[in-house]
This record gives structure tokens, C-alpha cells and sequence, in this order.
């Protein structure tokens, strides 16, 4: 089954490379692994018939917000991470903080696990709304885009107007400062 | 067609990868990054189960997630800059004034 098989080669390089983002010291990297990581995303996002969401996060996320990462990386001249003792060690055996952290996202996966055995297998669609035909189609998610959900769109708007004067202020370097 | 909850399970453990870069971690790049890892994550299960609910509210939402991951990293990395400058470090160890 051709379906099948892209799918577990997607989701093996996505959850691989992910992994490996966090088992990187050098964030240049971690950088570059989430970006295939993503890429792998959207090949899933094909599958799943949404051509369009799959493509905007090629362009928005691996595009813009990467490369944003990658500015800062560079601009920074990223220092490698510095190892404490305890980082060497296991992440439970650590103190503190770190195996709390670790037991948290162990705890987190099993429970998760534990939830997606009690749903049943669903195969196909069980949409039973107008547009259950029309998923994938880029022409109607505007229609909706832009009619059920135009508050939440204009709100974006002003959520990405603040971030950007949010930016602004906080990288600007002071008068006087070196 | 693959069954809904393969996806959930990919979508679940990526999630659970991110929150253990989120802890793990020494650095404040790789942190930002861990997030970026749970809100893809997310998407991914908001587009699974938007195609098996069959309508095109998870593909909206998705979009919406995009944007705050957007709005997260421009000012996350902004303060990430204004931090470094200050301590000419990453790690989070190294901003701990405000710690009683």
C-alpha cells in the first residue's frame, strides 16, 4: 500500500529529526533539523487532503520563521551550549529540575498513549456538515476564512500588529548603550 | 486510509518530544524551537482530525496557530537578543537576578 508507506516514511523522518533538534548543542543544527522535520509535516498535511496548509507551512514556517531563527543564530554567533557535569548523565538521574522535566514528558507520552488506545479505529470521514465534500478545496476554506471566521482573521491582524512593535522595542539597543 | 488515531499518535509524540526539549535543554535558540516542535504538533492533530470530522475548521485553526507561532518567535527571539546583550550568554541559568 503506497498510502501506508508514505505515511510511516513521513512520520519517521518528522519524529526523527525532531528528536534529533533537541539532541543537538549547536542550535545552527537544530535549525536546519526542524526544518526538514516541518517538511516532513506538510507532506503529512498532502495526505490528509490539505494541499493549501501544507504549503503555507512550507512557506511560513521552514520559509519566514526559520529563517528568522537562522538570522538570530548567526547574528549571535551562537555559543555551543555549555554542558554542565549533570547534563552528561542521564536526564532522570539528574537533580531538580531536569528530572522533574523528564518525568513530566514521560508521564505526558504514556498518558497520551494511554488515550489513543481507548479511540476506536476510524478509517474514514465522519463528517456529516455541507462542506464534508469540499475539504482541500482552497476556494471554499476562503469563503469560510472569510465569512465564519472573519473576528478571529481581524483579531490575528492585530495580534501580529503588537508583536511586531513588541519586537521592535525590545531588540532596540538603548541610547548610550554600547 | 489511515486510521485517525496514527496520526494522533504522531501528533502526540512529537508533542511529548518538545515538551522534553522544552526542560532538557541549556539554550534558550533550542527552547524557542521545542515550541515551535508542540505547536506543529498540534497542527498536525487539528488537520487530522478536521479531515476525519469532515469539515475545514482544522485547516483554519491551523492557520491561526501559524500566525501566534509567528507572533512567538519574533518576539520571543527579539528578547532572546535583548537578553544575550545583556549577558552575553543563552543559558538560562545565567538570568536568575529576579530568583529570591
Amino acid at each position: 500500500m503506497p498510502e501506508t508507506f508514505v505515511f510511516y516514511a513521513f512520520s519517521t523522518v518528522a519524529v526523527l529529526a525532531s528528536a534529533l533538534v533537541i539532541g543537538q548543542r549547536n542550535p545552527m543544527y537544530s535549525v536546519l533539523l526542524l526544518i526538514a522535520a516541518l517538511g516532513a509535516l506538510s507532506g503529512l498535511y498532502i495526505q490528509l487532503d490539505a494541499p493549501f496548509v501544507a504549503v503555507a507551512q512550507i512557506i511560513i514556517y521552514a520559509g519566514a520563521i526559520m529563517v528568522l531563527f537562522l538570522f538570530v543564530v548567526m547574528l549571535l554567533n551562537a555559543p555551543r551550549e555549555d554542558a554542565a557535569e549533570w547534563d552528561r548523565s542521564h536526564p532522570l538521574r539528574q537533580p531538580g529540575i531536569g528530572r522533574f522535566g523528564a518525568l513530566l514528558a514521560t508521564l505526558l507520552l504514556v498518558q497520551l498513549a494511554w488515550a489513543l488506545m481507548e479511540v476506536n479505529a476510524i478509517d474514514a470521514p465522519v463528517g456529516s456538515r455541507s462542506d464534508a465534500g469540499t475539504v482541500g478545496s482552497v476556494a471554499e476554506m476562503g469563503r469560510v476564512l472569510f465569512t465564519r471566521h472573519t473576528f478571529a482573521f481581524e483579531a490575528t491582524s492585530v495580534l501580529i500588529l503588537v508583536a511586531m512593535v513588541g519586537a521592535v522595542v525590545l531588540a532596540r539597543r538603548e541610547d548610550g548603550e554600547a | 486510509m489511515i486510521p485517525l488515531s496514527y496520526y494522533l499518535i504522531v501528533s502526540a509524540v512529537l508533542f511529548a518530544i518538545g515538551t522534553a526539549g522544552v526542560f532538557l535543554r541549556r539554550n534558550l535558540i533550542t527552547i524557542l524551537l521545542s515550541i515551535e516542535i508542540m505547536l506543529s504538533a498540534v497542527n498536525l492533530s487539528f488537520v487530522a482530525f478536521g479531515r476525519y470530522a469532515g469539515d475545514l475548521d482544522g485547516q483554519i485553526i491551523t492557520f491561526f496557530v501559524m500566525t501566534v507561532a509567528a507572533a512567538e518567535a519574533a518576539v520571543g527571539l527579539a528578547l532572546v537578543i535583548a537578553l544575550f546583550r545583556q549577558r552575553e550568554s543563552l543559558n538560562p541559568d545565567a538570568f536568575t537576578s529576579l530568583r529570591w
